[in-house]
């Protein structure tokens, strides 16, 4: 309680009693309704309190009189935004990919849905907007192992790539070296040949044995001018990129023992609709074929 | 405010006093009129801002066979604002942040000049606290007559004026609310709308809320709203100084005060009448010096000259004055007004710069708007040729009100050509992209370099886009991205 009201002698006003360390504290009284307005809003409180789930009991806590909760408020709100996003996703799953591209609204629908997609679950290995990773296709560069149709895209992510399934994009690269089908150093003179197809040739070194060797043991799939070859995977080396071996050393070790990527099988996580939004959206990057 | 006994409320006072309650009572202040250049000026400020207010939405404004034709209209739905012959889109919402400077600044201006003329006259709670209080004098009658009503007992003779008076009230407030609304939507159509219960709730809703504010702020809280609510009067002071022309009683003329019947020259020639109170809005006395509360309306000035008149005294005992001349008078010299001081042509060459930048900006603003975003990821790709690749989200905006084709380029990297993503147009040196009418249309542009052309990893590169129909052109700078010189990938 205030103890020592007196009047201040510089202002003529009457203090509140209060006193800090000789700081005195003059009295302008408040008006009445704003202490109104805060019994008001202690009022308020209580009324939610009893309405709205509120005091918390050692075990549990008071669930108001109206049986509000967040959680059923998220879950409907999650029911309604399904249903609203079924009103497209139906559509494309029984759509074509030409269909949908033919509607604008439709299309980017599902490149939205594709995007999303793509960030939670490819994007681990394949990098953000599709820019690829050291041993995992960069598919925004449209450089493809097994096509860049939409329909290839479907497929691939569907069944996946040696992924164990039966469905899957399956093929599978000799260990040349470590089974004894190359000596070691005919597998130095397909490397010599190989850096030739990615444009470094290394001066003054003789290629015509690699070659050879290679129409023998690799043209099979890499083609005779190492264009690749989709039907099998067998990645194009007549190129500047390269998945998985980037120079010389990286060639011998890749025909010595090879490294073989796998991709998972996406059907028994996503559905059909999702699936073809993903494709929708990885064709969409700029490899799109 | 339950209305308490004359002895209670002289307990209360005394208590009060005696610094013995935290929390007051409101002390309702019943405002006498005035007549006088003042209130003339006064009464001339409110017609016009209430006139400006309550008719703009009706004026009609001749426009595309598409467009609104209301002159003033800030249409949140479409997105489109229309003020007269200027439109604006939520991308032109930086003129919003200029006016808002200029508006500041121009507070500060004037306040630092006359004081707080902007409380005192367009304030839109004084505005419609006068309006209201105008009205409560004609049915219920001048300062007196409403005290003695108040205090007196309850008779048919107060209930049907006090009920007249808040139905009249009421009815501004509706129109208040209502007219609040025609700035949002097309005033002729929602005034039909409304009176046939097809209007939007949101309309309803905001008519409602501003027709309770109206009614409260203006009818119940007054002068509270600006004693207590406002944070405008709380730093004011920083505005004024000793050169602001502020509402003053010029105390070295008036003191010492007395009242009665005095010789000529006895005294001052304050003769005591309060008549500066009792006109006063805010229920403050003048003579105390200048105070949060006062408005600065200057009504007691037109109170005190028809006191000084009849008392034949020279007039403007009360009057707009500076704090320098006040000091100087009461030392019997004299300054002038200072117009030109630093604060002032601090705030007017800030109100000109910004003005001046704000017509630059709306002078030279294009009728197309581009905005090209480089991907964040990947920042490039590599494609099996060699080439560098980066990705581009371009935006255009389109204000005409028919679909046009615009023409992009892209200068600075030799070489360079443009697609469309995803079999889209393309690959060319120039895309032809249409966007329709009165539309922000989005493309994802792919552009293709020699790494060759990068210096230093990265490259300088312009977008240019051009209107096809009218050669209007614009560009956005950009830039191309590749890998850092030794980097393979």
């Amino acid at each position: 309680m205030p103890t020592k009201v007196e009047k201040d002698s510089v202002t003529g006003q009457m203090t509140t009693g209060h006193e800090w360390d000789g700081l005195r504290e003059l009295n302008r009284p408040l008006p009445k309704w704003w202490l109104y307005v805060l019994y008001a809003t202690i009022v308020f409180a209580v009324v939610y309190c009893v309405l709205y789930p509120s005091v918390p009991y050692f075990t549990g806590y008071f669930h108001g009189t109206l049986g509000y909760s967040t959680r059923v408020k998220v879950d409907a709100d999650v029911a309604a935004v399904a249903k609203q996003r079924s009103a497209y996703m139906d559509q494309i799953k029984v759509l074509s990919f030409d269909a949908i591209r033919k509607d604008p609204q439709l299309l980017a629908a599902a490149e939205t849905a594709g995007r999303i997609t793509f960030a939670n679950n490819c994007q681990p290995c394949h990098g953000a907007g599709g820019g690829g990773n050291p041993g995992y296709p960069a598919l925004a560069a449209g450089n493809w192992l097994w096509g860049g149709t939409l329909a290839d895209i479907q497929q691939t992510v569907t069944f996946g790539i040696r992924s164990g399934l039966d469905t899957a994009r399956q093929s599978q690269m000799p260990k040349f070296g470590v089974d004894g089908i190359l000596k070691p150093d005919e597998i130095q003179s397909v490397a010599d040949y190989v850096m030739t197809l990615f444009g470094q040739p290394i001066p003054g070194r003789d290629v015509s044995k690699g070659k050879q060797l290679f129409a023998d043991n690799c043209a099979v799939c890499h083609g005779e001018a190492g264009q690749g070859n989709r039907d099998v995977g067998a990645p194009k080396l007549a190129a500047q990129t390269h998945l998985i071996a980037q120079d010389r050393d990286g060639v011998v070790a890749q025909v010595t023992n090879p490294h073989m990527g796998v991709m998972p099988n996406w059907n028994l996580r996503l559905d059909t609709a999702t699936i073809k939004s993903v494709a929708l959206y990885v064709h969409s990057l700029g490899g799109g074929e | 405010m339950a209305r308490i006994s004359k002895a209670d409320r002289q307990l209360q006072l005394q208590q009060e006093e005696a610094g013995q309650h935290l929390y007051a009572n409101r002390v309702r202040v019943y405002p006498k009129s005035v007549h006088g250049p003042v209130r003339r000026f006064k009464w001339a400020v409110l017609i016009f801002c209430l006139g400006l207010y309550y008719l703009l939405p009706w004026l009609r404004w001749t426009r595309g066979v598409t467009q609104p034709r209301q002159a003033v209209l800030l249409d949140l739905f479409h997105e489109r604002f229309w003020f007269f012959n200027l439109e604006f889109w939520p991308q032109d919402i930086y003129y919003l942040t200029g006016l808002l400077i200029m508006s500041a600044v121009g507070l500060f201006l004037v306040t630092s000049l006359v004081g707080r003329v902007w409380c005192g006259y367009t304030c839109p709670q004084t505005v419609w606290t006068d309006l209201f209080m105008w009205v409560e004098r004609i049915i219920e009658g001048d300062r007196n007559e409403r005290m003695k009503r108040d205090a007196g007992p309850v008779t048919f003779d107060v209930v049907w004026r006090k009920t007249a008076v808040h139905a009249i009230w009421l009815g501004i407030a509706f129109w208040t609310g209502g007219a609040w609304i025609m700035y949002y939507v097309d005033a002729p159509t929602v005034t039909v709308e409304f009176w046939t219960g097809t209007a939007s709730k949101e309309v309803y809703f905001f008519t409602a809320l501003f027709t309770a504010t109206t009614y409260l702020l203006a009818g119940w809280a007054r002068e509270q709203v600006c004693t207590y609510m406002c944070p405008w009067p709380r730093f004011q002071a920083a505005m004024l100084d000793e050169q602001s022309l502020t509402v003053t009683y010029q105390g070295w003329r008036g003191e010492p005060r007395a009242s009665g019947k005095r010789e000529p020259g006895v005294g001052g020639d304050c003769v005591d009448c309060g008549a500066c109170v009792t006109a006063c809005p805010t229920g403050i006395d003048i003579r105390d010096g200048i105070q949060l509360e006062c408005i600065n309306c200057g009504l007691c000035i037109d109170a005190c000259n028809h006191v000084m008149t009849r008392t034949g005294r020279p007039n403007w005992l009360i009057t707009w004055d500076t704090l320098a001349d006040q000091t100087a008078k009461a030392a019997g010299t004299h300054t002038g007004f200072r117009f030109f001081r630093p604060r002032t042509i601090i705030y007017l060459s800030a109100l000109v710069v910004a003005a001046g930048v704000m017509i630059t900006a709306m002078a030279l603003r294009p009728g197309i708007g581009l905005s090209v975003q480089h991907d964040r990821a990947p920042l490039f790709v590599r494609l099996a040729d060699g080439n560098l690749r980066n990705g581009y989200t371009v935006k255009i905006v389109n204000k005409a009100a028919s679909q046009v084709t615009f023409e992009i380029t892209t200068h600075g990297l030799y070489g360079a050509f443009l697609a469309e993503s995803d079999e889209g147009l393309g690959p060319a040196e120039t895309l032809g992209l249409p966007v329709g009418a009165d539309r922000v249309g989005t493309f994802r542009v792919l552009v293709t370099g020699l790494p060759a052309a990068l210096v230093d990893g990265s490259q300088p590169i312009d977008f240019t886009l051009r209107n096809v129909l009218t050669g209007e052109q614009t560009t956005y700078h950009s830039v191309f991205m590749g890998p850092e010189p030794g980097q393979r990938r």
